[in-house]
């Protein structure tokens, strides 16, 4: 009865926490409000059309929401993988943002989903996939992989966050033979789900793009760029906003890894493209309709060469200790990367894949008004979950939003209601 | 006791959230206005259903037809005739281009006919001294005559492969090979993915991006609920080697239409019938083999 009413009243205070705030924290989420409110009337029109309401078509069956989910999944696996250095290791700057990482990417996994289900052309039928009442091709279908792999990734990011902010937030002690394997299990399980997103494409023996056994690693390699990227932006704004302390020397250091993973993304990168264009096979059309055109048709090269000069700037950027570890550069090099991996993961992965289509023929594909509008819904709705999530998390971790104090507040309340009927 | 309260906690956050799920999922449940969409919506899977769930199926369908295209429809369910394994020749040499299978097709297996039009035959035109590399291939050539010189053309459509990559990556098993050899789809069971579509190496598949047009007075009533019957937007369907003829004894619609004999067909298991004959005799290749999909689409030269 006890934690009944325990668990209700943390429910009725971050519920009264989450919808007070301040102007600009509504500005912030009515401008998202705003924004998922048209991508909704966006897909309700693509609901009632069909697919036809997208550029999509038998020739490039996925396009931006698929190229989306892709890069989404990559930065939610690369948000947990912060949790290595600071359970493990006891790097203590980061290990104090840790729950933030992890709602990050619970955030991620939600925005990735939705992708997938605004894709789906019978999101009516979705219960088809449901194992034991539906009927789940489980294990040959990496989709079926793919969606157990991503809710439990997501069932594990809402876990581990809710419970320790909770326990922070009664001031009870954290048990951790209970929530450490849960923490432990996060991190192969962050591997996995980009690994299993990554097999999704990589089996296919008709898309010769997809179907090169550096994919796996070169997904891990990009998320652990573009996750942390977006992670160290996020942080400072943290910081600025709050009263939440996150050290330079943490961002220092995440700024670091992601210098690595970023070799490690190039260098795959370019032992890829050398062994496609030296064997100069007819698998090579794709790269060439990535890279220098097709016949012509040119759409990707701007951006995939942009998408490369960011990448390599941002990697000396962050080489440089004089570059990484002044703000100025480290933002410039976070929002390069962001952008960059961007378009190498979304389209400039999920497009070449389907030009030319098996037959030989070229379609091109550029997303139209709709499928922008849904996906900045999207965007926007996760970012607006984000917020709420931080809104309740962040003060639980400072201390300011506790049991205690509201049992003070309370009380207080009381002696000076007394006070009044006296 | 530190142990005990927390438990407690836990269960009763798991609890909280679970009734929010079942919230959650009952809403559009409940707020499904009609019986039939009910119905529609909880439909089984074609193998898992009863012969008597089927036929109600079937008499639901045959009247929601008749009211949409005003024809009595013939929905058939038969199944596999035993020792049949279906194959299909395609013979080069004879093909002149014409495009005759492909609308014939459309018009015998209740395609949509506009916005988009589908076709489950895609013929290709491909420069003479090359048939592996596809990337020079024509798919739109509009010549006012057909054949024209300097020039092969190739029919492609679904390969019916006894390893088939779209069977294997379909996440809810919509899609499967029957024991004849045909690769049928349930339309009622797709989710509408497309990863079909990616994994398919020879375009057998296409998607219905909008609601299928047909104007009423080309409508074909004989169908099979796995083949020909009308279909529904966002599922995927392909070619099934016309499964409403071949179960009882007819030619495929495009092997009827073909002008020049290009087209054979028959049984695999049957050693006097035409495919074997063709296998026998002449220079049968499959398209794309080194892919290990084992089509039972062959094709081949005179001599």
């Amino acid at each position: 009865m006890e934690t009944l009413k325990e668990t209700w009243h943390f429910y009725q205070k971050t519920l009264s926490l989450v919808v007070r705030g301040s102007r600009a924290y509504y500005l912030w989420c009515f401008f998202l409000l705003a924004i998922v409110a048209v991508g909704f009337v966006f897909y309700v029109k693509q609901h009632d059309l069909g697919l036809t309401a997208t550029n999509l078509t038998d020739q490039v069956s996925w396009g931006l929401y698929i190229a989306n989910f892709t890069y989404l999944v990559g930065a939610a696996a690369a948000a947990v993988l912060l949790v290595i250095p600071a359970y493990i290791y006891h790097f203590k700057p980061i290990k104090e943002i840790v729950v933030l990482g992890e709602l990050f990417a619970a955030s991620s996994i939600i925005m990735a989903v939705l992708f997938v289900m605004v894709d789906l052309g019978r999101l009516d039928r979705f219960w088809h996939m449901i194992p034991v009442i539906g009927s789940m091709n489980f294990p040959t279908s990496l989709l079926a992989w793919d969606v157990i792999v991503l809710n439990i990734y997501l069932f594990l990011n809402l876990l581990i966050p809710i419970y320790l902010l909770v326990k922070y937030y009664y001031q009870k002690e954290v048990n951790w033979t209970f929530i450490l394997p849960f923490i432990l299990a996060s991190i192969p399980w962050a591997v996995m789900i980009h690994t299993v997103t990554a097999f999704l494409y990589n089996g296919l023996a008709a898309r010769p793009f997809w179907n090169a056994s550096i994919l796996a690693p070169r997904f891990l390699a990009s998320a652990l760029c573009s996750g942390p990227a977006i992670m160290i932006i996020i942080f400072q704004i943290i910081r600025k906003i709050s009263h939440i302390k996150i050290e330079d020397e943490a961002l220092f250091k995440i700024a670091e890894i992601i210098a690595y993973a970023m070799f490690i993304n190039l260098f795959l990168l370019t032992a890829e493209i050398y062994k496609e264009y030296y064997s100069d096979t007819v698998h090579i059309a794709p790269f060439e309709y990535l890279l220098e055109g097709l016949h012509g048709h040119e759409q990707l090269v701007p951006w995939i060469w942009s998408a490369m000069a960011m990448n390599v700037i941002a990697f000396f950027l962050f080489l440089v200790p004089a570059t990484r570890k002044r703000i100025t550069t480290l933002n410039l090099g976070c929002v390069l990367i962001i952008i960059g991996v961007w378009i190498e993961k979304g389209p400039g992965f999920v497009i070449p894949g389907f030009v030319p289509d098996p037959l030989g023929e070229i379609y091109v594909y550029v997303p139209n008004m709709l499928e922008l509008m849904v996906s900045f819904g999207i965007w926007a709705l996760g970012l607006l979950i984000f917020t709420l999530l931080m809104k309740v998390a962040i003060p639980i971790t400072t201390g300011e939003f506790s049991h205690v104090v509201y049992v003070e507040k309370t009380s207080r309340r009381e002696e000076e209601d007394k006070a009044w009927r006296i | 006791m530190e142990m005990g309260p927390k438990n407690i906690s836990r269960r009763e956050f798991l609890r909280n959230l679970s009734l929010t799920a079942l919230a959650g999922v009952s809403v559009p449940l409940l707020s499904s206005c009609t019986k039939e969409e009910a119905e529609d919506f909880l439909q089984k899977r074609y193998v898992e259903m009863t012969e008597e769930e089927k036929k109600r199926v079937i008499a639901k369908l045959e009247e929601r037809y008749r009211q949409k295209y005003g024809k009595k429809f013939e929905i058939s369910t038969k199944g596999p005739v035993p020792n049949t394994l279906w194959g299909y020749g395609l013979d080069l040499s004879r093909c002149i281009g014409c495009r005759r299978c492909v609308y014939a097709c459309v018009q015998e297996n209740n395609n949509s006919r506009h916005n988009p039009q589908l076709h489950w035959i895609r013929v290709i035109r491909l420069k003479r001294g090359n048939l592996i590399n596809l990337e020079n291939s024509e798919h739109y050539y509009d010549p006012a005559l057909v054949p024209e010189p300097g020039f092969v053309y190739m029919p492609v459509q679904c390969q019916h492969c006894e390893n088939p990559p779209c069977v294997k990556v379909c996440p809810v098993h919509a899609t499967w090979k029957e024991p004849d050899g045909l690769v049928v789809v349930d339309y009622n069971w797709c989710i509408g993915c497309r990863y079909c579509i990616a994994a398919c190496p020879y375009k057998g598949r296409v998607f219905n991006w909008a609601e299928p047009s047909i104007p009423s007075e080309e409508i074909n009533p004989s169908v099979h609920y796995l083949g020909n019957r009308p279909r529904m937007k966002c599922a995927v369907d392909k070619c099934t080697f016309c499964v409403q003829r071949v179960r009882v004894g007819r030619y495929p619609a495009c092997v009827e239409a073909c002008p020049t004999g290009t087209r054979k067909f028959g049984n695999l298991l049957d050693p006097n019938s035409e495919i074997r004959y063709a296998i026998a005799n002449k220079r049968v290749y499959r398209l794309k083999e080194d892919l290990n999909t084992e089509p039972k689409f062959y094709y081949f030269f005179e001599a």
